[in-house]
């Protein structure tokens, strides 16, 4: 099957219900070896055992930028090229989002209590994660406030596109601004700042979160497009009526 | 496993995690139930696309 084919929203149905099972297994076994990475995972010399937050904490918070991003692209593929399915993944993805990007805030907070002193400071990087949440809100509140799916297609995308420019100011908010939030320790110029024994279990994590939101993504989106073969159905039926 | 004097801290993230990645997993999973009975009800009282009729006719 070409990909060019998935654009047919009952072919993307067939597909999807073929690969889930399969990323569902794969999901939980990442996790398994994850959670095992993590449980042997050493202390950190400066932040004992807290350094354990960190692998759900850097995986969240890297997702919650990746979704905004697909939300993007997805955007361009509704207002540009009009693709069938590009505003059923952009609004499958929101809710996911929203999800992880309050998991890093909460794990942020409950990291921040012990090392700095306090579950919250206005820095420019918690900030800027506060305001990616608060967007990721309002894209779904946008799809809930408009009842024509496409009218609220127009108007999420434009709002995505919009936010896209809070992805580099997250990224680059602590080489920017003093902040609280430490400096950039994985991608960053001159390799990773982490040792090993702790690279290697936020990676297998990374991967693990990863293959969750791909399994999320299409469960959610195979589920709109079903919401839409309902409402279709209604419109039908009330057209006979 | 000893987590040190933070454990709460710790021990609460994950719980954080686990919460918030279960609930992701039941929405989609409930959602997918509710959608499928709404179709199958539609479905049941001879309402269908257009598109699927033709796809049943060939």
């Amino acid at each position: 099957m070409a990909l060019i084919d998935l654009a047919n929203p009952t072919r993307f149905l067939g597909f999807a219900g073929k690969l889930l099972p399969w990323l569902a297994a794969a999901t939980l076994f990442a996790f398994a070896v994850g959670v095992a990475q993590v449980l042997s995972a050493p202390d950190d010399y400066q932040q004992g055992a807290t350094v354990k937050i960190m692998f759900i904490h850097v995986p969240a918070a890297s997702l919650s930028l990746v979704i905004w991003g697909l939300m993007s692209a997805a955007a361009l593929g509704t207002l540009v090229w009009r693709h069938p399915l590009a505003d059923v993944a952009a609004k499958s993805a929101a809710p996911i989002g929203a999800g992880v990007t309050l998991l890093c805030l909460l794990t942020g907070a409950l990291w921040g209590r012990p090392m700095w002193g306090a579950y919250w400071v206005w820095d420019a990087r918690l900030t800027s994660e506060l305001v990616l949440f608060l967007m990721y809100l309002g894209v779904i509140a946008l799809w809930h406030t408009v009842e024509d799916p496409a009218r609220a297609a127009r108007a999420a995308a434009v709002l995505a596109l919009v936010g896209l420019i809070n992805l580099p100011i997250i990224k680059f908010s602590v080489d920017w601004w003093n902040t609280l939030h430490q400096p950039a320790s994985i991608l960053r110029l001159g390799g990773p700042a982490i040792h090993e024994s702790i690279l290697v279990p936020l990676a297998a994590m990374a991967v693990a979160f990863i293959l969750l939101f791909v399994t999320l993504h299409l469960a959610a989106m195979r589920n709109e497009i079903l919401r839409r073969r309902v409402r279709t159905l209604r419109m039908l039926q009330a057209q006979g009526a | 496993m000893n987590l040190g004097p933070h454990a709460a801290f710790i021990v609460a993230s994950y719980g954080c995690a686990v919460l918030i990645v279960g609930a992701l997993v039941a929405w989609v999973m409930l959602d997918y139930r509710a959608q499928r009975r709404m179709l199958g009800d539609l479905e049941a009282r001879g309402v269908t696309r257009r598109s699927a009729e033709r796809e049943e006719k060939a």
